[in-house]
């Protein structure tokens, strides 16, 4: 490719990918992040049960490595983003219509481009297209670097003392690290066929890591749930690989296809990819964000996978795995934003599952007893929000939410598998309940991520989701994208769900630590290993908002702002340009009074009227006993529905698959017992008759007849010859003499 | 007596009234020794047959001196019927009480003997009369005994050994065999 | 006179001294039957001696009388001694080699 390169550089410019084959050694190395829980992996599962910790401080150690190189591969990225003067990679297309002015007036609304760093090796060549393996490091991809390898490790700490004595310890820590280098390999992947291996390593690790305890039926099911929900949503991205493979290699002259993420989106956003194929691809690559990162529709899997152990679902199922998708697509964008016409004026079917997935998420929220499912289900509606603000056009926006999320959802997380680790329940209704006496700091710690989850100032999650309110562009208020007023109901989508984000935390905060407890035994704090982490993830929950203060904020100066943005957003020719949202303070203000009252409704609720009742009654009570679902029948169907999901699992268990296996199941069966049994059973019933009649007819009669008759022959040929021997002299003589005169008579004719 | 004027009147066989003579007498004997011969092998009687016997015999006795065979002739009376048929009748007296003066053999037996009868009748007689036509016998003298005597003891002399150590083992085989103990 | 006359002759004796073998049931008539063969033979060997005029014939034909002769004592020594075993000497009841 380099060759081609040069030649490229020296005849015709070609098109500019926005990538670059210099940089630092960091930053052309950063595969040696992943590598490093992929070796942990290897060492845990050969030597782990002869370590003294059970190979847990195998893993602590190279992902604190990993951590501490991610964090060393940031700052040479801060570094390389603004001063970087290398190379720029060219592309020869097939036709070159827009060439270097794509770049250039992005560069002028942006200042220096930022190159991503490409580094790869040729896996296998077949007919002049390279097959490479390789790293493709900018923004997002060390954004994610540092978050997961933090996130992993503080889950990595957390969990010696969370599943201590556990049956399988090393077997956990193995596929903690593995998970670790998968998803790691993930976001540095230069291509997509790269990007599909670690997206389903990254699922079988989930499987396994839901499946820890799978002597107990329900854990292998959830596990069997999450992995067979998520191969539906692969299909889709396979499919849609392909179909930018293909798509690509039509575009690019001397190949017939391509993997390169980079060459992927600057072809799409220089517009040489047909529109039809981006639709299709973008279709197909959505299916399976739907069922990764637990939209709507494939959801159904999120909640059951809080079946594993807690840290599995801090790390997994709320800061890392489950956003694989939401990168995937700020990957791609280059495609989905042409693909969808993000920058268009109709609602996108990417936006549109986002916003529908904020609500019904948020919505399920509330009935559920287990604290982790309400973190879930909450995962699920930020989820929402995140693939709805890419939906939109705020990239950054969602980008983010993202970042400040993982802090303050694996926070979240590890806080209620601290209070179940101390009642061992996870049910709030029936096992929990004022513990913030006994438990303090995961207490406090839960607030903070609650707040933050709420998204009050000036906690991260405030800034991370007004941003993403501010990016919709409802009402043509804010520019941005959707600056013509396409996405409004985006706008109100979000801006309900903040409030009823509000409501159920602050209902799971009351159940879990307020009121008498109604549990048993003695629930103490948890040890170092769970707090300190707890406190390191609520700590950034609190400051990493200010990563990304908006452009105009007072007293911060200029190159303060935007420090998020400014990394993270690549301005490149494989990102396409996209237009900014205004920061507006009404809308601000709007969102903290609207999350306020949502605190209020629920805190009045909770804390007014059911306190008051558990004291009438004289016991801890988590609801009331004559609320609204017991008056109004419609109110108890609303809620018949939500404890249900919708009926969305019956649908799927029971009806489609039900109605798939049902039908084939039975014409198999059939089959088997019909066709199959009957060809054999009647071969073998021919084969007796067969037999029968060969031994009857044939065996006895035809062949012991011959063998039989033959004897009397013989025997009877005998019989008769031995009348001949009388005994008898005169007999024999005769014989004798009657002979000789034949004899005789013979010798006289002829001599 | 005069013999060789006996014999001279005798000798002279080509004597057409001597053929005639010849003739004759061959055939009274052969019948007599054909019907006799008959007779013999169906009477019923086994003293009748043994009869019988010496009439063929000497019949065969009498077609030897016919044939100028002198020596023969005499030595056939002499042994055969002086002392075979002896025997024979010693040997019918001794197994007397066993079988007695019946004597059936059955239909079956006869009608086969007397095929091969026929059929040995047949061959031979075709074989003699196709082969010898129109030989005749002419002898111009009867054979000399003394000639027959040189002949046994030079040219046949082995044989006649030979046949005297058999005549000696049939004597003490005959002795050996049935004798009583 | 003719050879034929006497060859014929003793063809004939012999036809019947062979159906007197095959036909008779007593052993020693079966003897007397063997001698009338003989005796055919005899017939027939001095008749050709007398048409070659040599003594070859009369002197086998003696030899045959000798043999004959012993032939006949063992003959009857052995019907003495069938007689003597089974009290009969019916040919025909002999056939112990029945098979």
């Amino acid at each position: 490719m380099t060759e081609l390169l040069t030649l490229a550089a020296s005849t015709a410019p070609g098109l500019p990918l926005g990538i670059t084959e210099g940089g630092t050694w960091l930053l052309r190395n950063a595969w040696l992040i992943p590598l490093l829980p992929g070796l942990s992996f290897v060492g845990i599962l050969f030597f782990g049960k002869r370590m003294p910790r059970g190979g847990s401080e195998l893993g602590i150690a190279l992902v604190g490595i990993a951590f501490v190189l991610s964090l060393l591969t940031a700052a040479a990225w801060i570094d390389h983003r603004d001063n970087f003067e290398g190379e720029e990679v060219h592309r020869a297309v097939a036709v070159a219509e827009h060439g270097d002015d794509h770049v250039e007036a992005h560069a002028e609304a942006h200042g220096h481009p930022s190159l991503g760093v490409h580094n790869t090796v040729t896996w296998f060549e077949m007919n002049d297209v390279a097959f490479t393996v390789g790293t493709l490091v900018d923004g997002p991809a060390v954004m994610m670097l540092v978050v997961v390898t933090l996130v992993s490790l503080l889950v990595h700490v957390y969990s010696t003392e969370y599943v201590a004595g556990d049956r399988r310890y090393t077997h956990f820590f193995a596929f903690l690290s593995l998970f670790s280098a998968s998803m790691l390999l993930l976001v540095v992947s230069e291509n997509t066929l790269q990007l599909l291996v670690s997206w389903e390593l990254v699922g079988v690790c989930s499987f396994v890591l839901i499946g820890h305890w799978w002597e107990e039926k329900p854990n292998s099911d959830a596990a069997l749930k999450a992995f067979l929900t998520n191969r539906v949503g692969d299909m889709g991205l396979i499919v849609g690989v392909t179909i930018l493979f293909f798509t690509v290699g039509s575009a690019l002259p001397g190949q017939f296809g391509s993997f390169s993420i980079a060459e992927t989106n600057a072809l799409a956003g220089a517009g040489q990819l047909s529109h039809t194929a981006l639709l299709v691809a973008s279709c197909c690559l959505m299916a399976a964000v739907m069922s990764k990162s637990g939209q709507f529709l494939l959801h159904t899997w999120l909640p059951d996978a809080m079946a594993g152990p807690t840290p599995v679902s801090a790390l997994i199922h709320a800061a890392t795995m489950v956003v694989a998708g939401v990168f995937m697509i700020a990957r791609m964008y280059g495609v989905f934003f042409e693909g969808f016409s993000i920058g268009g004026s109709s609602i996108n079917l990417m936006a549109l599952i986002g916003g529908i997935t904020t609500l019904i998420g948020a919505c399920l929220a509330f009935v559920q007893r287990d604290i982790k499912k309400v973190l879930a289900y909450s995962t699920i509606s930020q989820l929402g929000y995140m693939v709805m603000a890419l939906g939109v056009g705020a990239w950054t926006a969602a980008l983010f939410h993202l970042f400040t999320h993982a802090f303050f959802k694996a926070c979240l997380f590890l806080g209620s598998g601290s209070a179940a680790h101390a009642v061992h329940s996870f049910d709030m209704k029936s096992d929990m309940g004022g513990l913030r006496k006994v438990m303090p700091h995961t207490y406090r710690t839960f607030v903070i991520g609650s707040i933050a989850l709420a998204g009050l100032p000036p906690l991260a999650g405030f800034w991370s989701k007004d941003e993403i309110l501010v990016g919709t562009g409802g009402w043509g208020l804010f520019g941005g994208t959707g600056g013509n007023g396409a996405y409004t109901f985006m706008l109100i989508m979000g801006v309900v769900t903040a409030a009823l984000t509000a409501a159920y935390m602050t209902r799971c905060i009351y159940l879990t630590f307020f009121g008498e407890f109604r549990g048993h035994g003695t629930p103490h704090e948890s040890g170092p290993r769970i707090v300190v982490p707890l406190w390191i993830l609520a700590g950034l929950a609190i400051v990493a908002g200010f990563g990304n203060l908006p452009k105009g904020f007072p007293l911060v100066p200029e190159s303060f702002q935007e420090r998020f943005g400014h990394f993270v957003e690549p301005v490149a020719s494989y990102f396409p340009s996209i237009t900014h949202a205004t920061p507006s303070w009404s809308l601000a203000i709007a969102s903290t009074l609207v999350v306020l009252s949502g605190v209020t409704v629920a805190g009045w609720y909770y804390f007014v009227k059911v306190e008051a009742a558990s004291k009438a009654a004289g016991e801890s009570l988590t609801e009331l006993p004559d609320g609204l679902t017991t008056k109004y029948p419609l109110a108890r169907m609303g809620h018949t529905l939500l404890v249900q999901k919708y009926y969305l699992d019956h649908l799927y268990t029971d009806v489609i698959a039900g109605g798939t296996k049902g039908p084939v199941a039975a014409a198999a069966y059939k089959v088997d017992q019909g066709v199959i049994d009957g060809v054999v059973d009647a071969v073998g019933e021919n084969a007796v008759k067969a037999g029968n009649l060969v031994y009857h007819r044939f065996d006895q009669l035809v062949v012991d007849g011959i063998v039989n008759t033959s004897g009397r022959a013989s025997s009877r040929a005998g019989g008769e010859l031995r009348k001949i021997q009388t005994g008898k002299v005169q007999d024999y003589a005769a014989i004798l003499f009657a002979a000789a005169m034949v004899l005789a008579g013979v010798l006289i004719v002829i001599v | 007596m005069n013999v060789p004027a006996a014999l001279e009147g005798f000798d002279s066989l080509t004597s057409g009234d001597t053929v005639v003579a010849q003739n004759i007498a061959f055939g009274i004997l052969s019948v007599v020794m054909v019907v006799a011969a008959l007779r013999m092998v169906t009477t019923r009687n086994v003293v009748h047959a043994a009869l019988y016997l010496v009439i063929v015999l000497a019949g065969a006795a009498g077609i030897f001196i016919l044939l100028g065979a002198e020596f023969v002739g005499v030595t056939q009376v002499l042994v055969y019927i002086g002392a075979i048929v002896v025997l024979f009748l010693f040997g019918i007296m001794l197994t007397r009480g066993a079988l007695g003066e019946d004597e059936e053999a059955n239909t079956e037996k006869r009608r086969m003997a007397a095929l091969v009868g026929v059929l040995v009748l047949v061959v031979t007689g075709g074989a003699v009369l196709d082969s010898f036509g129109d030989a005749a016998v002419n002898r111009s003298a009867p054979s000399l005994t003394s000639e027959i005597g040189d002949t046994i003891f030079s040219q046949y002399i082995v044989p006649f050994e030979a046949v005297s150590v058999l005549l000696l083992a049939a004597l003490i085989g005959a002795i050996v065999v049935a004798r009583q103990d | 006179m003719l050879l034929n006359q006497f060859l014929l002759l003793a063809a004939v004796l012999f036809a019947i001294g062979v159906y007197g073998v095959l036909a008779r049931r007593n052993g020693v008539l079966v003897l007397m039957s063997i001698e009338l063969i003989l005796n055919a033979v005899n017939i027939n060997l001095v008749a050709f001696s007398a048409v070659r005029e040599t003594v070859g014939g009369e002197v086998f034909a003696l030899f045959i009388i000798a043999v004959a002769a012993a032939e006949v004592g063992v003959g009857l020594a052995m019907v003495l001694l069938l007689y003597r075993n089974r009290r009969s000497i019916d040919l025909t009841e002999i056939d112990q080699l029945r098979g």
